[in-house]
């Protein structure tokens, strides 16, 4: 079903199924051999110009075509991503998963009209086909491919030590089965352990009508544990995961540990949780994922896309305060080894770090190709696709707030009777309304100013503007989100993080029981 | 390639995977088209068409299990592809519970015609998408001028699958999908921009209401939201519309599965033949039900699609077990995932039910919010409206709803004559007494 309003959503790519949403993977001893022989970052461009097959000339011709008809841009997307994924049930690694897509998609736009193919066969003829197709979204005039493409290099915010294609699944195996062993020697309540190591590789180039080209390798990996647990015949679930743009070597022997022990304490801290009282009351969001505020109740209301259409509620916003003078919240690109870092966005332009709201006044939106050129301003590198399949649109990347003036302890010391939230699974948000939603998996009440009992399992709703000028500590404990984050837009899902110091919300909405 | 070419591709593939070195092996290629517009501001604002093919392979060795898929469909890229995908399977440990299912699960006798491909399909011409986009959008624009924004759509796909086991399994299935709608935006006050959606989707192009309705019931939507505000939590009666109440379902299907038995994330575990709902509640899982979006007639292991009755007045019949965790746990596979889900409609519609509430919300959408497998807590954010005598005197929002699956369903006090036509689910509206919202 299309629906682009309840698609609009955050979810955590390990919570369920993983591989379903993570795709397949694998990687045999020899799989390296399937590339031309520069891997990883040593590739340069001649070399991604023969991995897709295709020479200037054969791009230039391509865009001759898709801009026939009348369009005014046009972008060419190549694309190979190889994911690998292996699986540990019942104490063994007993399943594997891979997956190979490649592409090229093709883009014109008249305006702010978008014409939109691909194809999966990058053939000369294909390609026409696709550029042809894309080229009918304009119905009159002609214009002209460029001169010559310009390569256009790129920082590396991602360095790894081995390419993913150079690890062969033998090496993979111990790292689970050492979690398992340490998952079920944590605690005897542990009575099953799900987990999943995956990584991704993806080439990708992008030449532009306006003369740039320009390619990009990027690394992801993560290692998701899942855990059951049971007490006097009660169960609980829970999981604690890793991800990143790394390389293996991120998993160390204390990364490991982490894993097992983290997801060991997050299940069985369950077996005494309680559910809040329902309504509103003050929230202390925990340093770190809690970034998923910032996420759903301003970030998706600054992508430019949005505001273009004037259905965001922030559409009438900019340069106004939003909130506290202590509050800068950005969405940054650069962040090295981040989940939601690019050295280069999928439209071919540069990232940055974006300040969406600073020192209480908003800023800036979040641009892609169309949006910028719309308000006539540089794009910010926050153009991205899933893959070649999809269009681009203003997407977040790492979005975090700045360190404030308050300190942890101060502001759980100045919580009567409130919440504490420190791990979420989900969250959504109605762009127009401002309504967002994010699910704490778990958490504590706080009580007289202490921590006290464990809390599970409740949604908290807010009002994205309401809940920014509600933001009244800061504190200078800025953590940024380990996990697996993926965030879903008009159907595309893109890696993502985010972060936050520990923050304390005056009032909002904590789905709790009547007492 | 077309469907013969594609029968073969699959044989091929299988049996390289066989020469490779694997005991069995399943193969599937899939095709795929599809056409899709975005119409706003009285021109189209986005066209997309393309073709995909791919192929997805498993690969069952020496009692070891691997899954793959390429887009890569060059036969020298796919023999690497194979040869690379049984040599690491090499590497897993043994898992006695994988193979193939039992050839007696796969189906047998004459194909039932499930009617889920549209022959009107070839013949849609793009004029023709975009004039329907373009009318949707007309319609909503004419329901009020507090609409900021209105992005209408229309899409259609055609897909053909082959799938082959090497245990003598060959299924095809071929259908076609087109839906379309609207997103509306509207003026609410200084700065709140309430939106709201409507669309439809079908099996054939025919099915699918006029542009006139689509466009109208996005607006309608969206402007109830004018003023829309929370109210002090507390424990209501609730409503939950037809096409919202797939969520509540979720949280008790999901628990159904083997895979969640199995893993011990089930609260329905040891549940098959006990009460898990009210007596309102039955429940049937039909594949055969014509012109379905979830109609088939084998699932994704080749086993034999059946109508079941899963849930009997409210006492659990059966539970959706694959041929894996139907190994592992002892028990028959049946189908691990749902076809249609199909209710024991009554007699009420949405209106009588609102008109017979004294006090109560009314569901009609849900945002955020999750469950727990594990025990059947949930917690959601919800929209809808406040019933007040039988009546809907305001919109609300910003509230959430929170409970246990098994408390939830125990209080399923009526279910409605209206199932959603336009999802594989066709969960009618439902109503509950006793749900905790927290609002103020």
């Amino acid at each position: 079903m299309h629906h682009p309003i309840s698609r609009r959503r955050f979810l955590l790519s390990s919570s369920k199924g993983v591989v379903a949403a993570a795709i397949p993977i694998f990687m045999a001893k020899n799989m390296e051999k399937a590339f031309a022989m520069p891997i990883g970052k040593e590739m340069q461009l001649k070399d991604y110009l023969e991995h897709f097959g295709v020479n200037e000339a054969s791009i230039r011709e391509v865009m001759g075509i898709a801009l026939s008809r009348g369009g005014d841009y046009c972008d060419l997307y190549f694309e190979h991503a190889i994911s690998s994924a292996i699986g540990l049930e019942d104490k063994a690694v007993n399943r594997a998963y891979s997956t190979v897509d490649f592409g090229v998609g093709i883009r014109v736009l008249k305006g702010d009209q978008t014409g939109y193919s691909f194809t999966e066969e990058i053939t000369p003829k294909a390609m026409k086909l696709a550029a042809k197709t894309a080229a009918n979204i304009a119905s009159a005039g002609k214009s002209a491919p460029p001169v010559g493409l310009k390569q256009h290099n790129t920082p590396s915010y991602y360095p790894i030590e081995t390419p993913w294609e150079q690890v062969s699944i033998d090496r993979k195996i111990p790292y689970l089965q050492k979690i398992n062993d340490k998952v079920f020697a944590q605690d005897p309540r542990v009575i099953k352990s799900r987990m999943w190591f995956t990584d991704e590789t993806t080439y990708i180039m992008v030449a532009t009508s306006d003369g740039k080209i320009v390619c990009d390798y990027q690394p992801m990996t993560q290692i998701a544990v899942t855990c059951t647990a049971e007490q006097n015949g009660k169960r609980e679930q829970n999981y604690f995961d890793l991800s990143g743009r790394r390389g293996i070597e991120f998993f160390t022997p204390e990364n490991v540990d982490r894993l097992a022990k983290e997801a060991v304490r997050r299940t069985v801290s369950l077996f005494d949780a309680v559910k809040p009282e329902a309504g509103e009351m003050e929230v202390v969001l925990a340093a770190g994922s809690s970034g998923i505020l910032l996420h759903e109740a301003i970030g998706h209301g600054m992508e430019a896309d949005f505001n273009r259409k004037e259905i965001s509620i922030f559409s009438d916003k900019m340069n106004k305060p939003v909130a506290e003078k202590f509050v800068t919240i950005v969405d940054d690109g650069t962040n090295p080894n981040i989940r939601g870092s690019i050295n280069v966005d999928d439209e071919g332009n540069d990232t940055e770090r974006t300040y969406l709201v600073e020192n209480g006044i908003l800023r800036s939106y979040l641009h892609d190709h169309i949006s910028a050129r719309h308000y006539k301003v540089k794009p910010t590198g926050n153009g991205r696709r899933q893959s070649f399949r999809f269009s681009p649109q203003p997407r977040m990347r790492n979005t975090y707030m700045l360190p404030g003036p308050h300190k942890k302890e101060q502001i759980i010391a100045s919580v009567k009777d409130g919440l504490y939230a420190e791990s979420f699974s989900n969250g959504q948000v109605l762009i127009g309304a401002g309504d967002f939603t994010f699910y704490v998996k778990s958490g504590y009440l706080i009580e007289n100013g202490q921590l006290t009992k464990p809390v599970k399992d409740v949604n908290i709703i807010g009002n994205g503007p309401e809940v920014l000028k509600n933001i009244v500590m800061v504190a200078d404990d800025l953590a940024m989100a380990e996990g697996g984050w993926t965030c879903g837009k008009n159907g595309q899902g893109v890696p993502v993080s985010q972060g936050l110091p520990t923050v304390k919300v005056s009032k909002i909405t904590v789905g709790g029981v009547k007492s | 390639m077309n469907r013969k070419e594609r029968i073969e591709f699959a044989k091929w593939a299988m049996d390289r995977t066989l020469k490779c070195g694997a005991n069995q092996a399943a193969v599937v290629i899939s095709y795929g088209r599809d056409i899709e517009i975005e119409y706003r501001d009285k021109r189209l604002e986005k066209l997309q068409e393309s073709t995909s093919s791919s192929m997805s392979l498993q690969v069952y060795a020496q009692n070891r299990y691997s899954a793959h898929s390429t887009n890569d469909l060059r036969k020298e890229a796919v023999e690497k592809f194979i040869e690379n995908a049984v040599a690491m399977t090499k590497y897993l440990t043994e898992d006695p519970h994988r193979s193939l299912a039992d050839p007696k699960y796969y189906p047998t006798g004459p194909k039932t015609d499930l009617k889920i491909r549209d022959a009107a399909y070839e013949k849609v011409e793009s004029a023709e998408r975009v004039k329907i986009a373009a009318a949707i959008e007309a319609a909503a624009l004419a329901q009020s001028n507090q609409i900021i924004s209105v992005t209408s759509g229309y899409n259609d796909s055609h897909y053909e699958t082959v799938r082959v086991h090497s245990n003598g399994f060959t299924g095809e299935s071929e259908g076609t999908v087109f839906s379309a709608g609207a997103e509306v935006t509207v003026k609410d006050g200084e700065s709140g921009r309430p939106e709201d959606w409507y669309y439809a989707s079908t099996r054939f192009y025919n099915d699918l209401p006029s542009p006139e309705i689509l466009g109208k019931n996005a607006a309608e939507r969206a402007l109830r939201k004018i003023g829309q505000d929370k109210i002090e939590s507390g424990i209501f009666d609730m409503i939950v519309e037809n096409r919202a109440s797939s969520r509540l379902f979720g949280i008790l299907q999901g628990p159904m599965t083997a895979s969640a038995l199995q893993q011990k994330n089930s609260f329905l575990e040891g549940m098959l033949g006990k009460q898990i709902a009210s007596e309102k509640l039955t429940v049937i899982d039909d594949p055969f039900v014509e012109a379905g979006m979830g109609s088939r007639l084998f699932d994704s292991e080749g086993i034999a699609a059946k109508r079941r009755v899963i849930i009997d007045k409210g006492v659990l019949q059966q539970y959706y077990v694959d041929n894996y965790y139907g190994k592992k746990l002892g028990m028959e596979p049946n189908g691990g995932s749902t076809t249609n889900v199909l209710f024991e409609y009554g007699t009420q519609s949405l209106e009588d039910m609102i008109k017979s509430l004294p006090k109560g919300i009314l569901v009609n959408g849900f945002v955020g919010g999750n469950s727990n497998s594990t025990t059947g807590d949930f917690s959601f954010g919800i929209t809808g409206l406040l019933i007040e005598d039988g009546r809907l005197v305001k919109p609300i929002n910003e509230m959430n709803i929170s409970g246990n699956a098994l408390e939830l369903w125990k209080n399923l006090v009526t279910v409605g004559n209206d199932p959603y036509p336009y999802s594989s689910w066709r969960i009618p509206s439902l109503q509950f007494s006793g749900v905790n919202f927290s609002g103020i």
